[in-house]
């Protein structure tokens, strides 16, 4: 099943968190993180996963590597699905699916050096010993912009951006195919993101990875992905190919979060007509039926409070949740 | 218009184990009454650490060594902290970048608004309230007489900034400081909280000195900008001159390496190559000059003045020298 | 900094030759300034500004080295009664004087120090490996198992040290083996607890998730990562854990549950001079010194490592 077309394939996702409730009386609550998503992930293939706090998008990220376990739907990769697999039999796709955290802080043991950091990697799947470990750390250190002296050194002694770096090169040792990137460069100085970015590109084209690149930073995630998906309390409400998206949106939600992305430009600012949502991100505990995102939507009408919108061709596989289309 | 602030000559270290940081190093920064200014950097900018110097707030082993806080007239450096203390939250307001942290959790809202209004304005309690009630509505929370009975934790991160906004403007400051506000912020919130800001300083003609790393957000609020790199200023104009007429390398990096969601054709980000400078070993020439692709023998060894291009518009930058060779800007205006 | 007027030196000194174009250095620009410092090492540069708390570690340093080798320098012994030097004032031969039986109390005091120390050491070291199995294992799988592990603790918590000592008199007769016994059954359930709550804090740490999408199994992740991320408030623990030996010891002795005479504990040495204080309070004295020294030693020495190990505290 070598197909460049769904590589990787989300069928009807459920990642749901049981909410303590009383020990007597009362239903069981769920926090509904991930709450039925379908999409793929072509090979070689950025896809953008944008969406504010609580719409679930790190969840899915996490749930897709098998971190968290499913409460239900399918994750197929490459034509298997992994989905019940045990962390027995999930040991060989821990090499070909790796994660690239959010904080650089928190993401690297403070009390390991860098070079063991990565060397636990090569460890884990026995790819290396002795002198041939040492040179893989090394070439990996200088692959991702850093000097291979540095490799005693630890992490409190390097700079944030320099931190992501090493989470890079940790990811890259155990030689993946698909590498999931938590928000990657939200913690970092606006200079270095770029250098960051960057270097995921390059990467990608040289080892012909699969991203999933899940951000809020809105003109990051159009910069780098080829596809972006727009998430609202657990649910796909928007998808389609970067520029399509920017340019047609469709979705109400899309059309509001577009908008408010600030303008480093003066005048467009000035020009651009903001549209404010009103009201909070609400919780995904127990959502109410129907469309999740008709409290703050201006174009709700009746049937929105009854039945929840399926994703729906638009056009050119752009696809969009609303009963407005 | 007078200027309500003018921070002169600005030199603040910290002393640590490792040597003395110097954070701030000679910056001038004035404001005039009901102006929005942005202060831009990246983190070890000295952007944070210029705002805590104004308020006296560093840590123990932060001190100002040098310059003058010339707030309505009278120099800061010279009031005690009791001074201080009634300055504080009265005239100049101050808000972060984290409102749960800066929130105390065992207190309600109604509590910590009302607070700094008996403090400072000696007024009753019931005075206080309706204040009180009247801040909240101000900045957008709904049925406020009941969120006054509730605690933090019972707010979103949005509401949770929107009180601390309705805190820091209660006892009607003439100068706002915002370090950050909306970095923690999702963007659909970010948006509501600067139109608030905006709306805000017509409604009240309060000052606003906005801090942030955000290029987008100063582009929306602000009208003068100061550019800081490695503790100083390199860079100070309108919002126009920043974005369109820079005459510095560093501006030129930053809008450089963010990516404009307008174009369609993928352009490759331009980053600025290296990290910040350590402040322990300040630079001798300009900070920037390491990262700088137009680095000059000038610029290694001698710290650049302010020159003035045109009008408020001023460039810390050897190539603004008469004898420098002559550089275009990188930048391509963006067109829609 | 002026702004724009130069004075004439500046100005002479900048000829045409100052601004040509340099290029930029590329390896300068990952350079590292600071020294290199690993964790321990900051921790070692912050606990020696701490004076007390250096005080405290000398302190210990000296107890210990002394409880170990002090009684092989001297010429007598703890037990030999001598009933014509008895109840000797301190003097140039006998240091700390005599008691009763006519013993040099100055070496049954050294004695006394080998024993609680011992005890606390021991109950340290027990208290440590129990406490950091139970409540690792306790804190990672958590759930149910977590529940039940807890309650555990609970209760043997609830039940107070001396219905220990007691039973375990039943079985083995009051001596050092049933001290030690009783504290070792106690210790630990602190310390689990601590751990526990450690590891629970850190195992949704970004690290810890990293060491699981690698691959790494539960073992390799409670080794390598949670327990020497926990190793501050377990070392903080371990330290404040032996004076609390210590004087428990030193109770039990007093009361007559501990070591008996002729051995000599600093709780026993206690015991046999409150009859006799007003007249000689040098015999009670000193042993109460000795205790107190000791135990204020180690409370110094664990709160400076508690200050030391705070992350947040770091300048």
């Amino acid at each position: 099943m070598q197909n460049n077309e769904n590589f990787i394939e989300i069928k009807n996702l459920k990642k749901w968190f049981p909410v303590k409730k009383k020990l007597f009386g009362g239903h069981r609550s769920f926090v509904k993180a991930v709450d039925d998503m379908s999409f793929s992930i072509n090979k070689g293939e950025t896809l953008g996963l944008v969406g504010e706090s609580g719409c679930g998008k790190t969840t899915t990220g996490r749930t897709i590597i098998k971190l968290y376990e499913p409460t239900g739907g399918n994750i197929i990769y490459n034509g298997e699905d992994i989905s019940r697999l045990t962390s027995r039999h999930m040991l060989p796709y821990r090499r070909k699916m790796q994660m690239i955290f959010q904080d650089p802080y928190a993401s690297l043991n403070a009390r390991m050096t860098v070079g063991d950091i990565i060397g636990e990697a090569i460890d884990i799947h026995n790819l290396a010993k002795g002198k041939e470990r040492l040179e893989r750390i090394q070439y990996l250190l200088r692959r991702v912009g850093l000097n291979s002296e540095h490799a005693n050194r630890y992490p409190h002694e390097f700079s944030g951006g320099q931190r992501q770096r090493v989470g890079i090169a940790r990811a890259l040792a155990v030689e993946p195919e698909f590498i999931v990137c938590d928000e990657p460069i939200s913690a970092l100085d606006v200079s270095i993101q770029a250098q960051v970015v960057n270097m995921l590109e390059d990467l990608q084209e040289d080892l012909g990875l699969t991203y999933l690149f899940i951000a809020h930073d809105l003109s990051m995630v159009k910069h780098i992905s080829d596809r972006i998906g727009v998430m609202y309390l657990g649910k796909m409400v928007e998808i389609a190919e970067s520029n399509e998206l920017y340019i047609h949106p469709v979705h109400p939600y899309t059309q509001a979060l577009l908008s408010a992305i600030p303008i480093p430009d003066p005048d467009e600012a000035a020009a651009s007509q903001r549209i404010v949502l009103e009201g909070d991100i609400p919780s995904p505990i127990d959502p109410p039926p129907g469309c999740r995102f008709k409290n703050r939507c201006r174009f709700t009408k009746p049937i929105c409070s009854e039945e929840e919108p399926e994703l729906k061709d638009v056009g050119g596989g752009h696809l969009a949740a609303c009963h407005l289309l | 218009m007078d200027n309500l602030l003018e921070i002169c000559n600005l030199q603040t270290s910290f002393f640590t184990y490792v040597g003395e940081v110097q954070a701030v190093r000679n910056i001038s920064i004035d404001l005039r009454v009901g102006e929005a200014i942005g202060i831009v950097g990246e983190s070890g900018s000295g952007k944070s650490i210029t705002m805590m110097s104004l308020m006296k707030l560093l840590d123990d082993n932060g001190k100002i060594k040098n310059g003058k806080l010339l707030f309505n007239g009278s120099d800061l450096l010279g009031v005690s902290e009791k001074g201080m203390q009634r300055i504080r939250g009265n005239e100049i307001g101050m808000i972060f970048q984290d409102p749960m942290t800066c929130l105390n959790p065992v207190f309600t809202i109604g509590n910590q608004l009302m607070e700094p209004i008996i403090k400072h304005k000696k007024v009753s309690k019931q005075e206080a309230f309706k204040r009180a009630i009247h801040m909240l509505s101000l900045v957008g929370i709904p049925s406020p007489e009941e969120r006054m009975k509730q605690y933090p934790h019972e707010f979103s991160g949005g509401m949770r900034q929107r009180v601390m906004i309705a805190m820091a403007l209660s006892c009607d400051p003439k100068l706002l400081i915002a370090d950050e506000p909306t970095t923690a912020l999702d963007v659909t919130i970010q948006a509501q909280i600067l139109e608030l800001m905006k709306d805000l300083r017509e409604k009240l003609g309060t000052s606003i000195i906005l801090i942030t790393h955000d290029l987008g957000v100063v582009a929306d609020v602000c009208s003068r900008i100061n550019v800081m790199y490695g503790g100083t200023i390199v860079e100070t104009g309108t919002t126009r001159d920043i974005f369109y007429k820079s005459k510095h390398p560093y501006t030129w990096g930053l809008l450089r390496s963010v990516p404009n969601p307008k174009t369609l054709v993928k352009e490759r980000l331009i980053p600025i190559d290296g990290t910040p400078p350590d402040l322990i070993k300040p630079p001798l020439g300009c900070p920037f000059a390491p990262r700088c692709d137009y680095a000059m023998k000038v610029c290694m060894t001698k710290r650049p003045l302010l020159f003035e291009i045109e009008g408020q518009h001023k460039s810390a930058c050897w190539l603004n020298h008469p004898k420098a060779p002559k550089v275009e800007s990188p930048l391509v205006r963006r067109d829609s | 900094m002026s702004t724009g007027v130069m004075d004439k030196s500046l100005e002479l000194e900048l000829d045409d030759s100052m601004f040509e174009l340099v290029p930029k250095e590329q390896k300068k620009l990952n350079e590292m300034v600071r020294p290199s410092m690993s964790y321990w090492q900051d921790v070692w540069r912050r606990l020696k500004k701490n004076k007390l708390a250096m005080f405290g570690l000398i302190v210990v340093i000296l107890m210990t080295v002394i409880a170990i080798l002090g009684p092989m320098f001297s010429k007598y012994n703890y037990f030999a009664n001598d009933f014509t030097i008895a109840n000797q004032r301190p003097s140039l031969e006998h240091w700390f004087g005599t008691d009763q039986f006519g013993r040099d109390i100055f070496v049954r005091i050294l004695y006394g120090a080998r024993i609680s120390l011992i005890v606390g050491y021991a109950a340290a070291f027990i208290s440590f490996v129990i406490g950091t199995l139970y409540g690792s294992i306790s804190g990672y799988v958590g759930g149910v198992v977590d529940n039940i592990m807890m309650r555990i603790v609970d209760i043997l918590l609830s039940i107070p040290m001396m219905i220990y000592v007691i039973l375990l008199m039943v079985v083995i007769e009051a001596g050092l083996k049933s001290i030690i016994i009783a504290l070792a059954i106690t210790q630990w359930l602190g310390m689990a607890r601590i751990v526990r709550g450690q590891i629970m804090q850190l195992k949704n740490q970004e690290f810890v998730l990293a060491a699981k999408t690698l691959g790494a199994s539960r073992n390799r992740i409670l080794l390598r990562h949670l327990v020497p991320n926990s190793m501050g408030p377990i070392i903080v623990t371990l330290t404040l854990a032996v004076p609390s030996a210590i004087f428990t010891e030193a109770f039990l002795s007093f009361i007559g549950l501990g070591i008996s005479a002729p051995k000599a504990s600093w709780g026993t040495l206690v015991s046999e001079a409150q009859q006799l204080y007003m007249i000689y309070p040098y015999q009670l004295f000193f042993p109460a010194i000795a205790i107190c020294i000791t135990i204020l030693a180690f409370n110094l020495l664990g709160d400076g490592l508690r200050d030391a190990l705070d992350p947040k505290m770091r300048r």
